[in-house]
């Protein structure tokens, strides 16, 4: 891989693929993906749909464990440790690593109780603590002064955005390391959208973010690295304003400029 | 031309719709006329209260005595029984199926309750007589094993299908995104299952239970046969009652159209059904309750 030019070249990789292949059953989903990514950036994964995308985010967390008859080779490094080793609690990983849904999933509960349903897991059970963790990670994720006043409502009566961004804070309430995005803003509105934009780069100092979009713009505005996929290859690799002024490949190019995909 | 015919297409089903509906609710009301029409008599001769809470029933001496007590108490403590029994193994065995079981074992267990729905009631009242109340009178001692405990069983045994396949499709429509938000927050499976998926399928589970404990409380051939029909209000599970079911059945045949006693099984009919209509009112409200959280009202 040649040499990446950029301001975030310097950074350690947080995780990385190694010739991680993919099946589904028979099906091959994912074909020698190589792939760093680097602590404290957003890396931008697109592609036209069907290409592996989500299957890729799924393996950084192993939610892919939870379908059946998936198969997968190769390595994935969290740390420089490899997260399929036999010693590895899928469980443990995903505190570590947690992700953002495509649609906005909160739990048909309060807000407050979506929001300390990690925490409590994990074990913190003191009232004190947990108002604290859910103020900190409201705040964090740019909702608090949205819902301080109804914190003990139905987290089903939010909009879209702000259903997305308590997602994202009950993703923080957790304390992971790395944050997993499959299409955040395909369900939201432009207004919502820009407001999830910058606060996935005010979560960029703390965390390690992984986003899937097929909003080239999006990925060009919020990202520090690109990665293009293609039937389950990643094409291209490289910092994000290279991917999209002067792209290696041929079929790079065509995707950005809309040939197809 | 066309859209005139369609027009007239659109209106004949709505009609249609409209006049079917209106008659399941116009039979409904019928039955409940009727059953008032034949029962009230009853009533006015002992007084609603006397009737209720009565605790003798001698239709045949001089005077006759129409106290329902015993057989209300007899129904509520068979159904409680049946529900107590039926409902938490209903839920775990739905539990099972949608959580745990591979597909291949759900789909054939699927196939068998929905069979086992089908039997006919006497086919389990007869099995309870012949097979299981030997074995609980062997097992716990008993003199005689036609008793609460033993209709509860037969009950809960035949409300089962129904708690379980109704458990395991409130079970089954919980959003996958639900599991999925929760295992990748770092919950176990199982924490999932207790703490994200059954409070979110609770009112279709409630519903099950209400479901299955109606099934149980209207239930008459297999109670008959395996409830021992003593009457008398009874001191634990293990004494012999009988239902109100199970005494219109057993005594219809005796009564003389329009007569007193006649009138008095028609008395227990309309408590029945009381009964029933509040179970089924109570399902009701939680499903409405339900919608209204679905809309994103507070929960
Ligand atoms: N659970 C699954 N079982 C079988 N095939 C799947 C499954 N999930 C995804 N696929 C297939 O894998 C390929 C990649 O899917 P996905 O990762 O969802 O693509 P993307 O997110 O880029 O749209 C597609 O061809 C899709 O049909
Ligand atoms: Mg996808």
């Amino acid at each position: 891989m040649k040499m990446l030019k950029g301001g975030y070249m310097g950074n350690k990789n947080k995780m990385e693929t190694r010739n991680l292949n993919l099946y589904y059953k028979g099906f091959q989903a994912l074909i020698n993906v190589s792939l760093p990514i680097k602590e404290n950036t957003v890396t931008a994964l697109i592609g036209p749909s069907g290409c592996g995308k989500s299957t890729f985010l799924r393996t950084l967390n192993r939610m892919n464990d939870v379908i059946d008859g998936t198969r997968i080779e190769g390595e994935v490094l969290l740390d420089n440790d490899s997260i399929y080793d036999v010693g590895v609690d899928p469980v443990v990983l995903r505190k570590k690593v947690g992700m953002v849904f495509q649609r906005p999933n909160p739990f048909p509960m309060s807000i407050y109780d979506n929001i300390a349903y990690g925490p409590r897991i994990h074990g913190h059970k003191k009232k004190d603590t947990l108002n604290e963790i859910v103020e900190n990670s409201l705040r964090a994720a740019a909702l608090w002064d949205e819902v301080k006043d109804r914190l003990h409502k139905s987290a089903l009566g939010l909009s879209g955005g702000q259903q997305q961004r308590l997602v994202i804070a009950r993703v923080l309430a957790v304390d992971p390391q790395v944050i997993l995005m499959d299409e955040p803003a395909s369900a939201l509105d432009p207004i919502s959208t820009a407001k999830l934009e910058d606060l996935i780069h005010q979560l960029k100092s703390n965390y390690t973010i992984v986003i899937v979009t097929h909003n080239m713009q999006q990925a060009a505005r919020v990202s520090d690295f690109t990665g293009f996929f293609l039937n389950g290859e990643m094409i291209e690799y490289d910092v994000t304003n290279t991917i999209f002024t002067a792209p290696r490949i041929k079929r790079t190019e065509d995707y950005i400029t809309g040939r197809f995909g | 031309m066309k859209t005139r015919l369609s027009d007239y297409y659109e209106k004949g089903i709505k009609y249609l719709l409209g006049l079917i509906a209106g008659t399941s609710i116009l039979i409904l009301f019928l039955i409940f006329f009727l059953l008032f029409r034949e029962g009230i008599g009853a009533f006015h001769y002992v007084g609603v209260l006397d009737f209720i809470f009565g605790t003798k029933w001698l239709p045949v001496s001089e005077p006759p005595h129409f106290g329902a007590l015993p057989m209300i108490i007899g129904s509520i403590i068979v159904t409680l029984g049946a529900g107590i029994i039926a409902i938490p193994a209903g839920i775990g065995i739905a539990v099972y199926l949608a959580e745990v079981a591979p597909r291949s074992v759900r789909e054939i267990a699927k196939a068998v309750i929905e069979l086992l729905a089908g039997i006919p009631s006497v086919v389990y009242g007869f099995l309870g007589l012949t097979v299981l109340a030997p074995i609980i009178k062997d097992l716990l001692d008993l003199p005689s094993a036609l008793t609460a405990f033993t209709a509860a069983l037969v009950l809960a045994i035949m409300a089962l299908p129904t708690v379980v396949s109704i458990s395991e499709d409130a079970l089954d429509a919980v959003p996958r995104e639900y599991r999925e938000a929760s295992l990748a927050l770092g919950a176990t499976k199982w924490e999932t299952t207790v703490k994200i998926v059954l409070p979110s399928a609770r009112s279709g589970l409630m519903a099950a239970s209400m479901l299955g404990l109606g099934r149980a409380v209207g239930e008459t051939m297999a109670v008959l046969m395996v409830a021992g029909n003593a009457m008398i209000i009874p001191h634990s599970i293990f004494d012999p009652v009988r239902t109100i079911t199970a005494n219109i059945a057993a005594e219809m045949g005796e009564t003389v159209q329009g007569g007193l006693h006649y009138q008095a099984l028609f008395g227990l009919g309309i408590i029945l059904f009381t009964i029933t209509f509040v179970i089924n009112l109570i399902t009701d409200l939680i499903f409405t309750k339900t919608s209204s959280v679905k809309r994103g009202a507070s929960l």
